[in-house]
């Protein structure tokens, strides 16, 4: 398929895939910000978005297809360690996939939720922010220099801030919550930036691949160790790993439904991409502080936010903070999967991180339906809504089914990756954790899934109200790849592998 | 002007705004061969308009330059930094090459003199733009609950 991909796409877009692939979006935002009709935007934006799921296939084409498994893209011609180039290899190409087919989904069934939601002369202001939040989640998850990522990591936190407030049309309480986010974002990418700091006085260079190959010579300096601290707290912080983690439930409960959702899918998976780019690549796991830090630090926080979130998500009222709380408990079984420091123990982490995306997608996007036609998110809301909304509710479900981990589903194949990998290296009690933890999901998913189907609708009035089209189509797309990556891995298990493999700097195995 | 209050800050700003205006072309076109550049510029721009609006008010300013102005602005400052790479990728160069903009050999320098100009230009526009859009909604806010009613 992608040999077909990539003798059918024009010359200019494979040489200049990587740039095309964040500026379509970012020179399309401010674009959007003229433009009068939210309509208009809107198609524009699912225009920028497309166009970057078409980059990001091409660019996935090539990296498989080159000898060495890496696409470079020097930006200005300026070559590596002067300028900054755009790396991409298969870790990379897996996340910009996943990032570009989740903004496509979700700017397509943006609209009604956006119209319902956002005020009117806001539409177009709202797809800028939002191109430009795309866009930097993108330039995070391509760039190969580090300074260029912190640069893209503010440009993409900054409009997310912006995204989460404008929930308070709907709710007040979005205001502290953007606030709250943008306090704790902004010490996050502080400390990466410090961390950097560091890491250029000791190497004197700012490109990625330039710092790791300079690295191994510097083992035991202390500035070096400081920066890798302060790195892994500051991008720890923006992928909400747990006690960093208080930000995420408040921003995801009250920014708009759409925001939620395409947060939930991109914003945590990408800081998590960097972090393991920073882990693996740039530090690697041969350095004796880092395996201390896997083993003391990373392992018990995984754990930690496993059965802690899990805890906290079934005493939850609200269906999205419910959710919120569990994406927290499944940021620490990817942590998990990356701190055992194999090439397996990654792989499964980077496929539970694509699964979850899909799955916290599915959800969200069900959640939105419900927001839009019931105004409504606690549990109570729910009860009832199998009956009067049964295809978004049996996306729901199904999306609910793979987040426990039922056979047949994503998210079940995922938790048995992990579950080889602790294995390989006698784990069985973080196997026995990892189960535990399921069971609470299917505590906090069961009490969800009971309202929705066995309960009594509140309001019998309100009968047979489905979301609209827009929305079902995305959301049966996102459920229905949960149960055909469930019984055919190969497509995702394989991207997961390669990544691995590349961020370990092995060639990718094909 | 109705009242005769601050007479002196009104005619000193007067005559200080178009200098600093000056000042900040100056820093502007300063950039490509010293310290400077386009967000300094851009800033000083702003200051001068904040000035404008400390002095004579805020309403007067928006009149002035409005507010849709100032965003449109910030809009078309990054429309114009990323014009310039895809000129670049137009003329066959990578993204940013400013050799590739008139396809010049390696030793002509019109089109690097062009391109920064261009990319400055757009980091002015971008951060005066900013600058006031922020100003603007700061001093703009109307508050929502009066202060006794809390």
């Amino acid at each position: 398929m992608m040999d077909i991909l990539l003798n059918a796409a024009p010359r200019w877009a494979l040489l200049h895939a990587p740039v095309l692939l964040v500026m379509v979006p970012l020179f399309l935002a401010p674009v959007l910000a003229l433009v009068p009709s939210g309509r208009i935007a809107w198609l524009v934006s699912v225009f920028a978005t497309a166009a970057s799921l078409f980059f990001a296939l091409i660019l996935l084409g090539q990296v498989q297809a080159s000898p060495i498994g890496v696409v470079s893209y020097d930006i200005g011609n300026w070559p590596m360690p002067i300028g900054i180039v755009f790396r991409v290899d298969a870790l990379n190409a897996m996340i910009l996939l996943l990032v570009s087919a989740i903004g496509v989904l979700a700017t397509i069934f943006s609209w009604p939720t956006v119209v319902a939601e956002i005020n009117k002369q806001k539409h177009p202001l709202f797809y800028s922010a939002f191109l430009v939040c795309f866009a930097g989640l993108c330039g995070v998850a391509i760039t190969g220099d580090a300074f260029n990522l912190f640069v893209f990591l503010e440009i993409s936190s900054i409009s997310t801030y912006v995204l989460v407030a404008l929930g308070a049309g709907r709710d007040r309480r979005a205001l502290p919550a953007a606030f709250n986010y943008l306090i704790m974002g902004t010490i996050g990418a502080s400390f990466y930036i410090i961390g950097i700091g560091f890491l250029y006085a000791a190497t004197g260079t700012l490109n990625i691949a330039d710092i790791a190959s300079q690295l191994p010579s510097l083992a035991g300096n202390r500035s070096v160790e400081a920066g890798f601290a302060f790195i892994v707290i500051g991008l720890g912080l923006k992928a909400a790993m747990w006690p960093l983690h208080s930000w995420l439930p408040n921003a995801y409960s009250y920014s708009p439904s759409f925001v939620t959702m395409f947060l939930s899918a991109t914003a945590t998976k990408v800081a998590l991409y960097a972090l393991i780019r920073f882990l693996f690549t740039v530090f690697r796991p041969e350095f004796a502080f880092e395996q201390a830090s896997f083993t003391f630090i990373l392992m018990p926080l995984g754990i930690a936010a496993m059965i802690s979130c899990s805890f906290q998500a079934v005493f939850q009222t609200d269906v999205r903070r419910t959710l919120a709380y569990s994406s927290v408990a499944q940021v620490g079984y990817m942590i998990l999967g990356v701190s055992i420091g194999s090439i397996d123990g990654l792989s499964a982490g980077l496929f539970h991180l694509l699964n979850h995306a899909m799955i916290k997608g599915a959800l969200f996007m069900a959640v939105a339906g419900v927001v839009l036609t019931y105004q409504g998110t606690t549990i109570r809301d729910f009860a009832g809504l199998g009956r009067s909304a049964p295809w978004t509710m049996t996306g729901f479900a199904i999306a609910a089914l793979s987040l426990i981990g039922v056979p047949l589903t994503a998210g079940f194949q995922s938790k048995l990756q992990l579950g080889y990998a602790l294995f390989e290296q006698g784990m069985w009690w973080a196997v026995a954790l990892v189960v535990f933890s399921s069971f609470l999901a299917v505590i906090y998913m069961g009490r969800i899934l009971e309202a929705i189907f066995f309960q009594a609708p509140i309001n019998p009035r309100k009968s047979r109200k489905e979301a609209p089209i827009l929305l079902l189509v995305p959301l049966w797309v996102l459920a229905l790849a949960n149960i055909y990556f469930g019984i055919n891995t190969e497509f995702p298990l394989g991207l997961a592998r390669d990544a691995a493999a590349a961020a370990f700097g092995l060639e990718a195995f094909r | 002007m109705k009242s005769d209050h601050h007479v002196i800050l009104r005619v000193v700003t007067k005559t200080l705004i178009p200098i600093i205006f000056l000042f900040a072309l100056y820093v502007q076109f300063h950039g490509d061969f010293g310290p400077g550049g386009g967000f300094q510029a851009g800033v000083i721009v702003a200051v001068a308009v904040i000035l404008y609006a400390l002095i004579f008010g805020v309403p007067a300013a928006m009149r002035a330059i409005p507010p849709v102005f100032t965003r449109s602005l910030a809009a078309v400052g990054v429309m114009l930094y990323a014009g310039v790479g895809f000129w670049a990728l137009l003329q066959g160069g990578q993204y940013l090459e400013y050799q590739a903009l008139f396809h010049e050999e390696p030793g002509g320098h019109h089109g690097q003199h062009v391109g920064i100009l261009l990319i400055e230009l757009g980091v002015l526009f971008g951060v005066s733009g900013a600058m006031l859009t922020i100003f603007y909604a700061f001093a703009g806010r109307v508050a929502e609950i009066r202060d006794e009613d809390w």
